[in-house]
Order: structure tokens, then C-alpha cells, then sequence
């Protein structure tokens, strides 16, 4: 961690770290215990006096039928993305590594929609599956499917942020795996080959299973996007609606906070998120630790 | 390749011609979009090859802007977005490797707690303390301006941590000789700690500047005057103008406006970028 040679200690250092301290109290810490303390607060109806209410705003959170389900739905929906973007980029991973000819064009037409905007993401499947003139609502028309419409349907609301959130993820799983397989020694591979077993085989036997500490990271990675980056999405294609069907926590952390503006029970929230991803990431490394050790 | 399996070769080329096809689909429609005029674009079947009103669409969007933004040009969304996502890459480059520099290269008092401070911040997304961060830049007078745009995202456990392992695998003897030679702390720090870790500062860079570009709750949260919209931020706006039908070859032209700086950053400098994602996740 220190250098074996450095310097003694002196002004310097303190002088160093300051400004990346100073910002990480004024804007982190503050702040979070900010909202620390305001989850264990009740406020009046007024908004001008608010008192100590130990844990009221916890239970009653977990009391709200519509917390619940907002907690569910947004296990269904990080679960479905990250199965979804994990399988789809292992699959064409798995094709681009075995193609010689072509395979860094491939890469490049792959990786791009990484760089996109989660909520131009949301803006471009929105306009796909637009109910009235989107192209893919014509598509489904003409083979008969005619009961397409997000904005009423909350079902293929989520099928439709389950989708542009998809999208946008792949070129990141496909990146780490391609990497993932690369490293690979090709004897193993090779080996396998003269004990006759055929490329399925192999893929399923070694390559698979030697991918398993990157299919773990991406697992964690995807959930914690799925948790957080995906609020530009939500927010511009349903705003958590219809009905409901489309509000996860983060989204619903928002919608509390600035457009209910009940700040105890944004902030109620606000702390259960934290605590969310305070534990995914000591899932993810303590996982980290025990692939050093390998 | 371990054996020659022609119609295996076949597939894997199928798939992935099929699985770009499907990625690249909703960027082939944004595109068409922006090609055709307001008329044509109320029509279904929508169309799915290029029309002749690129330019005037791009003129439009540039020069006047679009239903739901306050008649600001998308010029100067697009200057907003440059100059936030520069600030908050340069300023996560600067303060994370000089507090990186003095984690790893000084012993003093309090070293671990600074170390443990800065780690806290990784687990605190924007999203889930926005309301109290709102209150803080609204104190200190930062909304609507540029500095309260980026300093707030600034901190960077991550940069930190990257900057951390790379001056880890510098070797001691550099610092020795610097010592030899009579070089103060800053003068290593300059003249050879930071040379050497230049293609890690260009991958930070990478994966900082499309991080600060796409922000998009931030901004919208602390901007309320329209000249200081960010071009990611006006989609939404564009999508919501009012009671009319979404005005959607604008919303689409500024999608690609809004896109194509990433993009080609990710594409131009794939090499960095590619490298910059996996050292800075890991």
C-alpha cells in the first residue's frame, strides 16, 4: 500500500489530499448522513417543524404495499437484464472468438452503444415501439399482434425499459468476456480437442466454467446498473407508470423526494439503497479477493 | 482455431452479423428519422430509408432548437455537455492522482482514514442522496453554472484506486534516483510520475469524459434556466413539449447530436477505452 521508499510526513500530503477530501465531505458525507438523519425525522404536514421518530419511517415503508412491490419489481427487472445482456454478449462472444477473419470489425460495430446515454437509449426504443407510429408496432401489426401499447399495458412497459436497458449493456459484457476467453490458454482448448470432444462440448466444459469469476463480476456490475444507471430510462419512457408497473427504488427515491416531496420517506429509502449497495459491493470485493488467491 | 469446421465458421459469422444487425437497428432508424420532414414522420408505416431533409433538420436544430426547450439551439446544448464532461474528466484526473500520489508515496498521520474516506464515496451513487446534494449545491449558490454541473461529481474513488495501482507498479528505485538527483516531491510528481502513467491517465480520460457527457439526472435536478440545458438532459424535454405529438425527427437529430461525441470517442480510441473499462472496474 505505502511505497517502501517515501517521504516523511510533512504539510504536503495533507495539502494533496485536500481537495478530493473537501469534495468528499461537502458532497458525499454531508450529504449522506443528511439523509441519514432526515430517514429517522417526521416532518409536520407544513413542512415546518419535524421531530425524532426512531425507525416509523422504516416500518412504515415496509408496510406500503406499494414499496413492496416497487422492491420486487426491481429484482424482476435487474434479474431480466442481467440475464438478458450476460447470455446475449456470452453468445456472441463466444462467435467472435472463434472467427479469425473480421473479428476486431466485429468488436468495433459491438462496443459503441456503450457510449450512449441511458435516456437516449430510452428515447430510441421508445420511438421504436411508439403505439401509434413506431416501426416495430407496424412489424408486430402486420403479424398480427395489434394490442401493443406501452402506455397502458404495464407489462410491456417493462418489457420495453427491460429492452433499452438490455441494449445498452451488452458491448460491456461483450467487452469483459471477449477478454474473459482470450486469456484462455489455447492447450486447454487444444488438449480437449484431441480427447475428441466437439466445440459445444468444449465451451460448455472448459471455456464456461473458466469463465465463471468474470460471469460473477458482470453478474454484480449488471444488477448495480440495472439498480441505478437505468433512472434515465425509466424516466423519460414512463415515468414509472403505467400505474405503477415501471417505478423502481431509485426511480421511486426520486419521485418521493422531489416531486412528493415527503422527505422522510425518500430519505427512508435513500438509506435502504445505500445499504443495497454497500453489500453488492462487499459481495463484489470479497469475490475479487478470492480470485487473487487462486 | 483448433479444427476446420467450414459450417461452424458459417454460424459464428451468421451470429454475429445477425447479433450487430439487431444492435445497430435502432441507430439505423434514429438516423432515417432525422432525415425526413415533419410531415413524412406522422405517417405509418414510418420509413426506414434516408429522406432528403438531413441538413435542414441539422440547420434547424442548430440554429433554433425544438418544441420543449425553450427555443435554445442545440449548439449550444452541445457546448454545455463539452464543457461539463471536460471539467468533470480533467477534475477527476487531477485531484484523484494528487491524492493518489500522497496516499501511496507519503507516510502521515491519518493516511488510511483519507484512503477509507475517499473509498465511501464508490458506494454512494449520485441517485441515492440526491435530495440532500441538491440542498448543499443550492446553499452554496452552484445551480445554474458550470461548477455546480461538475464539482459535486468530481470525487473519484475509482480514479483513485486506478492512479493507486499504477504508481504501485512504478518501481522505488525512480523515486531514489529522483532523490539523488535533488528532486523535490512536486518535481517527481511532474516530471516522472505522471509521464509514466500517461496511457492510464488517456484511458481515465476515455471512460471520464463519456461518464460526464451522459449524465443526466444531475443536470437536470440543478439547471432550471434553459441556456445551461445539457443536450442529453433536453431529450426528455423534447419528448414531454406540451400537448403535441413528439416532434420526432428533431428528437432523433438531436439523439445522434447528442450520441456521435461519445461514440466516436469510444470508436476512435478503442484501444484506451477498452483498457480504461477493465482497469477501472477491477
Amino acid at each position: 500500500m505505502l511505497k517502501r521508499v517515501h517521504y516523511r510526513p510533512s504539510v504536503l500530503p495533507y495539502l494533496l489530499v485536500a481537495p478530493q477530501v473537501a469534495i468528499t465531505i461537502i458532497f458525499f458525507i454531508w450529504p449522506a448522513s443528511q439523509a441519514l438523519h432526515q430517514a429517522f425525522l417526521l416532518e409536520d404536514a407544513f413542512g415546518t417543524s419535524s421531530h425524532f421518530v426512531w425507525f416509523d419511517n422504516f416500518t412504515a415503508l415496509f408496510a406500503d404495499d406499494q414499496y413492496l412491490s416497487s422492491f420486487g419489481r426491481t429484482f424482476v427487472f435487474s434479474f431480466s437484464v442481467a440475464a438478458l445482456s450476460i447470455s446475449i454478449a456470452l453468445l456472441l462472444a463466444a462467435m467472435a472468438n472463434r472467427v479469425i477473419r473480421g473479428s476486431s470489425t466485429y468488436k468495433t460495430l459491438l462496443i459503441w452503444p456503450y457510449a450512449v446515454a441511458p435516456v437516449i437509449a430510452g428515447a430510441l426504443w421508445m420511438f421504436m415501439f411508439d403505439p401509434t407510429l413506431g416501426i416495430v408496432t407496424y412489424f408486430l401489426n402486420m403479424i398480427g399482434y395489434t394490442s401493443w401499447n406501452y402506455r397502458l399495458n404495464g407489462t410491456q412497459a417493462m418489457v420495453l425499459v427491460t429492452l433499452a436497458a438490455t441494449w445498452k449493456q451488452i458491448s460491456y459484457n461483450f467487452l469483459f468476456f471477449l477478454a474473459g476467453m482470450q486469456a484462455i490458454p489455447k492447450s486447454l482448448i487444444e488438449a480437449a480437442a484431441i480427447d475428441s470432444a466437439g466445440p459445444a462440448r468444449r465451451f460448455w466444459t472448459i471455456v464456461f466454467p473458466l469463465l465463471s469469476p468474470t460471469t460473477f463480476f458482470l453478474m454484480v456490475i449488471n444488477i448495480v446498473y440495472a439498480f441505478f444507471d437505468t433512472f434515465g430510462i425509466i424516466h423519460a419512457v414512463t415515468k414509472g407508470g403505467p400505474a405503477n408497473a415501471t417505478t423502481i427504488l431509485v426511480y421511486k427515491v426520486f419521485n418521493d423526494g422531489f416531486v412528493g416531496m415527503d422527505l422522510g420517506s425518500s430519505s427512508a429509502q435513500s438509506v435502504i439503497l445505500m445499504i443495497i449497495v454497500i453489500s453488492l459491493t462487499v459481495i463484489q470485493f470479497r469475490f475479487i479477493e478470492r480470485k487473487v488467491a487462486y | 482455431m483448433v479444427e476446420n469446421r467450414p459450417w461452424l465458421t458459417f454460424i459464428s459469422h451468421l451470429t454475429m452479423i445477425l447479433g450487430i444487425l439487431v444492435v445497430a437497428f435502432p441507430i439505423w432508424v434514429t438516423f432515417v428519422a432525422s432525415t425526413h420532414d415533419t410531415v413524412r414522420m406522422t405517417q405509418v408505416p414510418l420509413p426506414l430509408w434516408p429522406g432528403h431533409h438531413f441538413f435542414d433538420n441539422l440547420r434547424q436544430a442548430m440554429t433554433k432548437g425544438a418544441y420543449g426547450t425553450g427555443g435554445i439551439p442545440i449548439g449550444r446544448m452541445l457546448l454545455n455537455s463539452l464543457v461539463m464532461a471536460l471539467m468533470i474528466a480533467v477534475g477527476k484526473i487531477v485531484i484523484s492522482a494528487l491524492s493518489a500520489f500522497a496516499i501511496v508515496y507519503f507516510r502521515f498521520p491519518f493516511r488510511m482514514g483519507f484512503f477509507w474516506m475517499i473509498f465511501i464515496t464508490l458506494m454512494l451513487p449520485v441517485e441515492v442522496r440526491i435530495v440532500p446534494t441538491f440542498a448543499v449545491v443550492a446553499d452554496l449558490g452552484m445551480l445554474n453554472s458550470y461548477w455546480g454541473l461538475s464539482i459535486p461529481l468530481i470525487a473519484s474513488a475509482t480514479a483513485t484506486f486506478m492512479f493507486r495501482q499504477t504508481f504501485l507498479t512504478i518501481p522505488d528505485e525512480m523515486l531514489e534516483a529522483a532523490r539523488i538527483d535533488g528532486a523535490g516531491p512536486m518535481r517527481f510528481f511532474f516530471d516522472i510520475l505522471l509521464p509514466m502513467s500517461r496511457t492510464n491517465i488517456a484511458a481515465l480520460f476515455v471512460i471520464m469524459f463519456i461518464y460526464g457527457w451522459n449524465q443526466y439526472l444531475w443536470p437536470l435536478l440543478i439547471t432550471t434556466d434553459n441556456s445551461m440545458y445539457t443536450v442529453v438532459m433536453s431529450i426528455k424535454q423534447m419528448i414531454e413539449a406540451g400537448m403535441m405529438q413528439p416532434q420526432w425527427e428533431m428528437i432523433m437529430m438531436t439523439s445522434l447530436l447528442a450520441m456521435i461525441p461519445p461514440v466516436l470517442v469510444v470508436v476512435t480510441m478503442q484501444k484506451l477505452f477498452v483498457k480504461g473499462l477493465t482497469e477501472t472496474e477491477k
